[in-house]
């Protein structure tokens, strides 16, 4: 069943951004929206909804570190961890994460709800260190503040 | 020296009525846009400081019905954020910018491609879109402007790695020439410019090429926006006239031991204290897309090249082999000179591998490796080594 409901949700994707390999990206970022990864199912389906091949499409997306294709949990956490955050304490706010949300550094959590990943330089160096946590930046980061947000998403 | 001091600048981010531009730009020829912006002297404020005016000349001379106007908000250089802050706070600017290069190219269409990484932009920039296009439809000039996201690929700054990413493909460097004002985005002549740039050319239709030429010196004139973080009591975003040196920069954003400052982040260079008086900042010294970052006698800078490597390590798209390889064996061969495993000579011989990559690699990242590199290495040389 989940594989019909899959097919159906990548055919509506195809309808709004029309099946040239231009609509490629696009679809597929909406589909981390979605499902926050790339199946391989997903992948085979876009390919044949855009009538490429599935390496290509599987090639396309593994090029891109947000087209994740691997399992990803709702939130995923990026922390940056370019100069300016390495310079401000990224080491220390990356601890305080894996103890709070008991994973470590390129994990997902079993239960699917978090992944904790790097990221480069994500535009935020003058309030570093930074985190993204899905779209959301969070800024001028301390263990405290971290500790805060990362609470609030656990209830979520 | 021209300037003895830093000279805060308030054009990029002064509220403008776009109505205004626009009532005066479809009544301009649009050689005579190219013609102005031309005699601005304006400069590409990504980085890489081409001639604004001159690429719209090339844009607007080939043949053909289809062009396009790219704008690169693609912001990913290490220590830069100014392109995200014009975003947030003048959008309207950044997309009247793009319909006066549309004007002097004769471009129907549009694109803002976005990094992945500003998304949050997205409601705020389509809010802004709509009233654009209504703007346009009141001029009757044909432009639509669409927004595509970037998914964490720095290399998808580079120009022709964007247009690959637009037209849904791995993000991998074409080849140059043919350069994308004749085959760009889709094949067609393309006019792509940084969102800081664009938002000068709004500022120069609405003061005037020569108001523009008062700031600045002979080689980089006007203003631009500076990213200023690192060890730094006021780090943020400002816009500061060209032609200061690195010393005057310092003496207003310094913490008082400042040792080095990076300029045009981790594809730029860095500059020792020895050199603060004589570098000006700038097309004449060092050029920047705005990056400046500053680093006190507290820091290592084997941990700062350290950092920039693992960087582009990760984002080599790895078409090109003097990239893909070149950047691994620089970051392992200063590890292994750190660990002691290899000697400081073997550090010379680093220098001359970041420069075949300079001049064997196929596009700007692997061509601007060297510039950290050799800097970093040259002067704190010993710190690399103990």
């Amino acid at each position: 069943m989940e594989t019909i409901i899959e097919n159906e949700f990548v055919r509506e994707l195809a309808n709004k951004h029309g099946r040239s390999r231009e609509s490629l990206i696009p679809i597929l970022q909406d589909l981390v929206v979605q499902n926050r990864f790339l199946s391989k199912q997903d992948m085979v389906d876009v390919a044949r909804e855009l009538d490429i091949s599935a390496a290509d499409v599987y090639g396309t997306a593994t090029f891109y570190s947000f087209l994740d294709t691997e399992v990803r949990g709702k939130y995923i956490i990026r922390i940056c961890k370019t100069i300016s955050c390495a310079m401000k304490g990224k080491n220390e706010i990356l601890s305080t994460i894996e103890d709070i949300i008991k994973i470590k550094l390129g994990e997902t959590s079993s239960d699917r709800k978090f992944s904790l990943l790097e990221a480069n330089c994500i535009g935020w160096c003058h309030k570093a260190p930074a985190i993204l946590i899905n779209d959301t930046p969070y800024t001028e980061l301390t263990p405290e503040k971290v500790t805060e947000i990362l609470r609030d998403y656990i209830r979520k | 020296m021209e300037h003895k001091h830093v000279k805060r600048v308030d054009l990029i981010f002064e509220k403008v009525e776009c109505r205004e531009i626009l009532e005066k730009i479809v009544k301009m020829e649009p050689d005579a846009i190219c013609q102005e912006v031309l005699e601005s002297d304006l400069k590409g404020r990504g980085g890489a400081g081409f001639p604004t005016g001159m690429k719209w000349r090339f844009a607007a001379n080939e043949t053909g019905s289809i062009k396009y106007i790219v704008c690169n908000a693609d912001e990913g250089e290490p220590g830069t954020f100014k392109d995200r802050e014009i975003l947030d706070q003048v959008p309207g600017k950044v997309f009247c910018g793009m319909a006066i290069a549309s004007r002097a190219v004769g471009a129907k269409k549009g694109y803002v491609y976005l990094r992945g990484e500003y998304k949050f932009l997205i409601p705020r920039l389509n809010e802004e879109l709509i009233k654009f296009h209504q703007m346009m439809d009141e001029f009757n000039h044909n432009f639509r402007i669409q927004i595509r996201l970037g998914s964490g690929a720095y290399i998808c700054g580079e120009e022709s790695a964007l247009f690959e990413s637009i037209e849904g493909r791995r993000g991998e460097p074409r080849n140059k020439p043919p350069y994308p004002t004749s085959i760009g985005l889709f094949g067609k002549p393309t006019a792509i410019n940084n969102v800081e740039t664009l938002v000068h050319a709004v500022v120069i239709i609405k003061y005037g090429a020569s108001h523009f030429k008062e700031l600045g010196t002979k080689d980089s004139r006007g203003s631009k926006v500076f990213s200023v973080s690192g060890d730094t009591p006021k780090s943020g975003i400002f816009e500061l006239e060209l032609g200061m040196s690195v010393n005057e920069f310092v003496e207003e954003f310094g913490d008082g031991d400042t040792k080095a400052v990076q300029v045009g982040g981790a594809s730029g260079f860095c500059v020792p204290r020895k050199r603060f008086e004589e570098t000006i900042i700038g097309f004449e010294g060092v050029p920047t897309g705005g990056s400046m970052k500053l680093f006190n006698s507290t820091r290592s800078m084997y941990n700062v090249l350290h950092n920039y490597l693992d960087f582009f390590t990760e984002e080599s798209c790895g078409q090109c082999t003097p990239c893909r390889v070149g950047c691994q064996q620089l970051l392992k061969g200063v590890e292994a000179v750190k660990r002691g495993d290899k000697n400081s000579k073997y550090l010379d011989e680093l220098v001359k591998l970041a420069k075949t990559m300079k001049r064997a690699s196929k596009c700007g990242l692997g061509q601007s490796v060297g510039n950290a590199f050799g800097s970093i290495v040259e002067n704190f040389k010993e710190e690399i080594i103990y």
